[in-house]
């Protein structure tokens, strides 16, 4: 029986009849998509820019209601645009700069974030993950019109997978019954309870954190509240041991009360029971409609391998964190952004399978990166001793009156994308007086350029971004093309960001973006070595 | 980066070991205790060298790891 789990924000791929249903032999392909959330969406649409013919099967028919991620960062953005879709994303998204943090009956400090300039998009924008999800599919929706090989298949739930050495058996259900497919490869983007890492066998350990928050997204009727950040620790009202609300696009709000462990979960969400937390906060006379609200725990936890033969986790499926610092979704974007060029190489036969445990092992390591920033986020909104609770408090304490606390302050740290410091697909790093944000394994930052931004110019393929120095304008090197930027160091960031002291600079930069090796002149046998390293070749 | 100073550089230690008891005078032990967490913090920062503050606490959670 294939009934649905939740109800849709947005119906997007009704369920229709394949002809793999009626095929007499097992129709195989390159690659399967399980799961048509974000990850799944983002996985589907960068292969299918780069032609590369995948199926998503997911036992819905659309995005499912709810805002949950609502916070978008830059590193996100920035992929969002690659892919031809960050622009509805920002337009829609609520963009903030002010906070304010509360300790029981007083506001102790606000903070401005003061954005650094020269960047196309916002530090991060506050947007319901709905329409995420529906931006990146109106994309899917484009490209295919323009010949992409994607095939989103509705209400097709995978209930059985068969790992072989060179493929993947799966066994799916339909309204229709069930039909068998096979693929090269899959990936499963199926969440942080992902059926398909059950069905497998395999581990998903880490800490769970004895808390639960409860989400109300609420839109106001009579109250004009400020785009801001507003957090609470210990608030005197006592609808949580924290709060925090902060705006989404369509004049809604974002209210999480923090409220504890042991909480009878259907008695809470009872909307007289919200209701009460909510006036507590608002005060009896604001006047607001309840959009949509939940209860959540959650976890600090991944995959030892996000690589099990042929099947490939990402997202949530692969990790997951606390919701302090937004680094869910947004970690998940990046595990798709690094996986889409290294899959495209390998179906190619370009590169060695060996790039696909590179996925794993720069993943696992911004998953780590991720883990241990939520977790200390969680400890100081958290404390979890009499000790540590002092502490904290003694932190928020003197934070009203000096400056210094407030740095330690942590109600979650922006997520930021993470720079593969040391790993192995990381060529020479010979830039002398070279910026250290731009080292070799960092995201690149973006910078204005004579008609736009930086990263906008960077494409789908390996980029030779030269400043101020010479090089070949296209090369091969065993079937991987690489294309020449050229700029000169006369725009402040730009030189900045990739000169410093440095008079000229040559980067090879990798289809997702980052730094795979660096040096001041172009040299060809320097340039192979690291492209070689880059695509594992090595 | 420097190393944690364990020769005496306080230049009234009488006085400063005054004045510390003191500041605790008619405080219940959990008021103490929130002092004394307040104080680690504001000297950390003062002193903001992470290496001689891992030292440090290093040394006050095992006095005999270090001796001089």
């Amino acid at each position: 029986m294939l009934q649905d789990r939740y109800s849709l924000a947005f119906k997007l791929y009704p369920y229709a009849r394949r002809a793999d249903q009626d095929a007499t032999e097992v129709v195989r392909h390159p690659v399967v998509v399980i799961g048509g959330g974000p990850i799944g969406l983002a996985t589907a649409l960068d292969l299918g820019r780069q032609g590369k013919p995948v199926v998503v099967l997911d036992d819905h028919e659309g995005v499912g209601q709810g805002s949950r991620a609502i916070c978008f960062a830059k590193r996100t953005l920035e992929i969002a645009q690659r892919y031809g879709c960050g622009q509805p994303m920002v337009d829609k998204g609520v963009v903030w700069n002010l906070g304010k943090v509360f300790f029981d009956d007083r506001k102790i400090y606000d903070f401005n974030l003061l954005p650094e300039d020269g960047h196309r998009n916002p530090a991060f924008i506050n947007l319901q993950q709905p329409y995420f999800e529906k931006f990146i599919h109106d994309q899917i929706v484009a490209e295919v019109a323009q010949g992409a090989p994607i095939d989103i298949r509705g209400k097709n739930r995978v209930e059985a997978i068969t790992s072989q050495d060179d493929h993947v058996v799966l066994d799916i259900l339909t309204p229709e019954g069930p039909y068998q497919i096979e693929a090269d490869w899959v990936v499963a983007c199926d969440g942080a309870s992902s059926p398909t890492r059950a069905m497998l066998g395999l581990d998903f350990e880490g800490r769970v954190f004895e808390d639960s928050f409860l989400i109300a997204d609420i839109k106001m009727k009579n109250n004009e509240f400020p785009t801001e950040r507003w957090f609470w620790f210990e608030p005197y009202f006592k609808a949580g041991a924290s709060t925090l609300l902060h705006k989404q696009p369509d004049d809604v709000w974002r209210v999480d009360f923090q409220i504890g462990w042991d909480v009878d979960r259907k008695e809470e969400l009872k909307e007289e029971n919200i209701r009460k937390r909510l006036d507590a906060l608002l005060g009896n006379d604001a006047e607001y409609e309840m959009v949509w609200s939940s209860i959540y725990t959650f976890q600090c936890r991944r995959m030892k391998e996000f690589r099990h033969g042929r099947v490939i986790f990402a997202g949530d499926a692969a990790h997951q964190v606390s919701p302090f610092g937004a680094r869910g979704a947004n970690s998940g974007m990046q595990d798709v952004d690094n996986l889409g060029w290294k899959l495209g190489l390998v179906l190619d036969g370009n590169a060695p399978e060996a790039l696909i445990d590179s996925y794993h092992e720069e993943r696992a390591f911004g998953a780590d990166e991720n883990i241990l920033n939520s977790t200390r986020s969680t400890d100081f909104i958290t404390p979890k001793s009499k000790t540590s609770h002092m502490f904290r408090n003694a932190v928020l304490e003197l934070a009203e009156h000096v400056e210094f606390p407030r740095s330690i302050v942590n109600s979650g740290r922006l997520s930021l994308p993470c720079t593969y410091d040391g790993l192995s697909l990381n060529g020479a790093d010979k830039l002398e007086g070279g910026p250290n944000r731009t080292r070799v394994g960092s995201p690149c930052p973006d910078a204005p350029v004579a008609d736009g931004f930086l990263l906008d110019k960077l494409g789908g393929g390996f980029t030779l971004l030269t400043i101020d120095a010479d090089a070949p304008n296209e090369l091969d090197v065993d079937g991987v093309a690489v294309s020449r930027l050229a700029l000169n160091g006369t725009d402040k960031h730009l030189a900045e960001r990739y000169l410093g002291a440095a008079k000229s600079a040559v980067y090879l930069i990798r289809p997702d973006q980052h730094v795979a090796a660096r040096w001041s002149t172009y040299d060809q046998t320097a340039l192979e070595a690291a492209l070689k390293t880059a695509c594992a070749k090595g | 980066m420097s190393d944690l100073n364990l020769k005496p550089n306080l230049a009234a230690p009488d006085a400063f070991y005054e004045e510390l008891i003191a500041t605790h005078e008619g405080l219940q032990d959990d008021e103490s205790a929130a002092l004394n967490a307040r104080l680690i913090l504001i000297l950390a920062n003062h002193i903001g060298d992470s290496d001689v503050l891992s030292a440090a606490m290093k040394l006050a959670k095992d006095p005999a790891s270090v001796s001089s």
